[in-house]
Formats: structure tokens, sequence, C-alpha cells
């Protein structure tokens, strides 16, 4: 349902897919299992291919900035390590910059991940028959993107057993990427001050376009982030990111109540039918 | 220390975030308001981000106009995500639209 933009890879994935679970009905059980999770694992990294681009430069600059926000070496390297949340980890350099407390901090990344939440939420079906240790391992890399490659590979009607690999698959790319841009940030720091300049800056920016669009369908949608983007905008001068948590919730509430209306009209129209 | 702190906070939070639900997933079902209210949150937020971040690039001035090319650039990119539906497409795009209209910008032309 997410990924109206990656659809154009597609095809050519599950296709190859399928092929292999013909090709190995006659290969011993043990090699077919084999088989089909290293497929799985590559078919998952192939397909975050275009999101892991977008966060090359991310990470880059994340690496870059740190310093003069006053992050020290071990700390930039640490959040990318152990944190692995693109937005909140800017976020929350920023809030360094500032000379923000860290409890603040911390608030304001429960804040800026609680749509995560929702991600495992749609995702439990197929995680909560895995063992602990595997949905610990998916649930740590459970980020934006691998969630809006995953959750196609998992709506998909073959009954493939070992799905969970594909998003592993995912999620290893998007992890490695993540801490060796990081790095490479860290270690470029002095070179690329003027970096605004080459507008590597904006890359957050066109990579979160790009994810929101697939959710824009229908008008309650529509409506739901016009008004999140207004009250973001009004609430911006409210310390804390607080401005972030109030514009969210006012976008929330502005397409529930568009949804509530154009059902209500529907349900008007269908009684004057009868 | 405060970095340890923050760190160790950042990482409990959103692996707890991440994982929480997971544990419970026997024992607990969202009704049907919660789920559609959690739908509207990953666009929501999303956009909560990126719209200050292209009007106010400097953090505190709005600046609605073609001389911000992070306002130009995230409309540029809005356009070929809707067409292209590729999210490489989009990005790539939305960044070289970007680059371009820096450059004009700097040239002079607008």
């Amino acid at each position: 349902m997410l990924l109206v933009i990656g659809k154009k890879s597609r095809p050519a994935g599950f296709l190859q897919y399928t092929n292999t679970v013909t090709l190995s009905l006659s290969s011993p059980l043990d090699y077919m299992d084999i088989k089909s999770k290293r497929t799985e694992f590559f078919n998952g990294a192939r397909d975050t291919l275009p999101l892991v681009i977008g966060a090359i430069p991310f990470g880059i600059i994340f690496g870059t900035l740190s310093g003069g926000a006053g992050l020290s070496t071990a700390g930039t390297m640490g959040m990318s390590l152990f944190v692995f949340a693109g937005s909140a980890q800017f976020i929350a350099m920023g809030l360094v910059g500032a000379g923000t407390a860290w409890p603040l901090i911390v608030l304001t990344t429960f804040v800026v991940n609680f749509r995560h939440l929702l991600y495992t939420a749609a995702l439990l079906p197929y995680l909560k028959r895995l063992p602990p240790g595997w949905q610990a391992v998916l649930a740590f890399g459970l980020t934006d993107e691998t969630f809006a490659v995953a959750v196609g590979r998992y709506g998909c009607s073959d009954a493939n057993p070992y799905k969970h690999w594909y998003q592993l698959g995912s999620m290893v790319f998007m992890y490695t990427n993540w801490n060796l841009c990081t790095a490479v940030g860290l270690a470029a720091g002095r070179m690329l001050t003027s970096i605004g300049r080459w507008g590597l800056d904006f890359a957050m920016v066109a990579a979160f376009i790009g994810m929101i669009i697939p959710y824009l369908k229908n008008r309650p949608t529509y409506f739901a982030v016009l008004v999140s983007g207004a009250a973001a905008l009004l609430l911006h001068g409210l310390p804390h990111k607080l401005g972030l948590i109030l514009a969210t919730i006012a976008g929330i509430a502005a397409g529930i109540a568009a949804d509530t209306l154009a059902s209500r009209k529907t349900d008007a129209g269908k009684a004057k039918e009868i | 220390m405060d970095t340890f702190f923050l760190i160790t906070g950042m990482a409990l939070v959103t692996f707890l975030i991440r994982y929480s639900l997971l544990p419970l997933s026997g024992r607990i079902t969202f009704s049907q308001g919660t789920t559609r209210a959690l739908g509207y949150v990953p666009p929501t937020v999303l956009t909560a981000i990126i719209v200050p971040a292209a009007l106010l690039p400097d953090g505190h001035t709005l600046q609605f106009s073609f001389s911000n090319p992070y306002l130009v650039g995230a409309l540029l990119t809005a356009v070929i995500g809707r067409l292209s539906k590729n999210l490489l497409v989009t990005i790539v795009g939305g960044m070289t639209a970007f680059v371009l209209w820096q450059w004009v910008l700097r040239a002079g032309w607008i």
C-alpha cells in the first residue's frame, strides 16, 4: 500500500524470486532453504538501494556538522551505531548545538520516533511468530526506509516462510551505509565546511518528500499533511521542538475530522438513494 | 558524561518504541480509531519536519520566494515525485534541481 513509488523496480525482483523457488524444488531441502534465505536477503538489500542512495548525503552531513554542534567523535559515531534514526539524530544534533539538556533531547527523540510504533503495529502479524532474538534485531533496524520496503514484501501473497530475511537484508544495507557515511562525514569534517552550498543538506527534505508522496492517496491525508505543515510553520518558535509534536497532533486531528466528514457525506448520499 | 546519557537515552527510547509491541502481540488489539489515527502519523511527522526546513532555511526568517532554493527545490521534488512515482528518481532529481537552482540564483539570472 505504501510503495507506489518503488513499484517500478519490483516486478523484476519478484519474477526472479518466483524462478528461484521453481528451480530449487528439485534440490535437497536444506539447500533450498539456504538459497531462499539468501535470495530474500539480497532482494531486500537491492530494493532498498534508492533509499540508501538518498541516505548517503544525509549521513555524510550528519558526520560533518556534528562537530560544529558540539558532539564528540565518539558521540557522533555512537549515535549512528546505537540509535540509528536519521531524522531524530539530526534534530538531536541541532538541540545539542542549542545547548539543550539531554533529558529534553531524549524526550524529543521519543516524540520524533513515535511514528515507528505504527510500523511495528503494521508488521505485527508477520513478526509475532519469530523468536525474540529476531524480533529484537528487526525492531532495532525498523527505520522509515526499511519499513517502507519490507511492508511491500510481507504483503506479497506467496507463502515463503523467510520473508523476514528480506527485511534483514534491507536493514543491514541501511545500517552499514548509515554508519559508513557518518564515518566519512566525520573524516571529511573540516574539508567540507561549506557543505550547505553543495546542497547536501537538502537531501533530507528530498528523501522525506519522496516518502510522503505514496501516502497522499485521498483528501483526508492531503488535508492532514497541509494542516501539519502549516502548524509546524506557525509553531516553529516554540522551544524544544514542541511545535513538531503539536503540528503532528493537529495534522492527525485534521485527517480524522476530514475522514469522518467524508464518510458522513457518503452515508447521507446512500440514505437518499434508498 | 552527558553525551553518554544522551546516547543511551536516545537508543533506549528508540528501541523501545520499535520493539515494545512485539512481546505484547498476543494480548493487544488496536481499536479502529487508534489504527486510523496511527495511519496519519508518518506523513504528518515527516511534513512537520520538512516544512520549516524548506521555508525557514536559516532557522527563523520566513523565506517565501523564488530566491529560497530550499522552497523551490522542495516544490520541484514534489512535482518529480508525482510524475515519476519512483523514489530514486525523486531523490536524485530533487537534489539536482536544488543544486541547479542555487547556480541560477548565484549567476544572477533571477
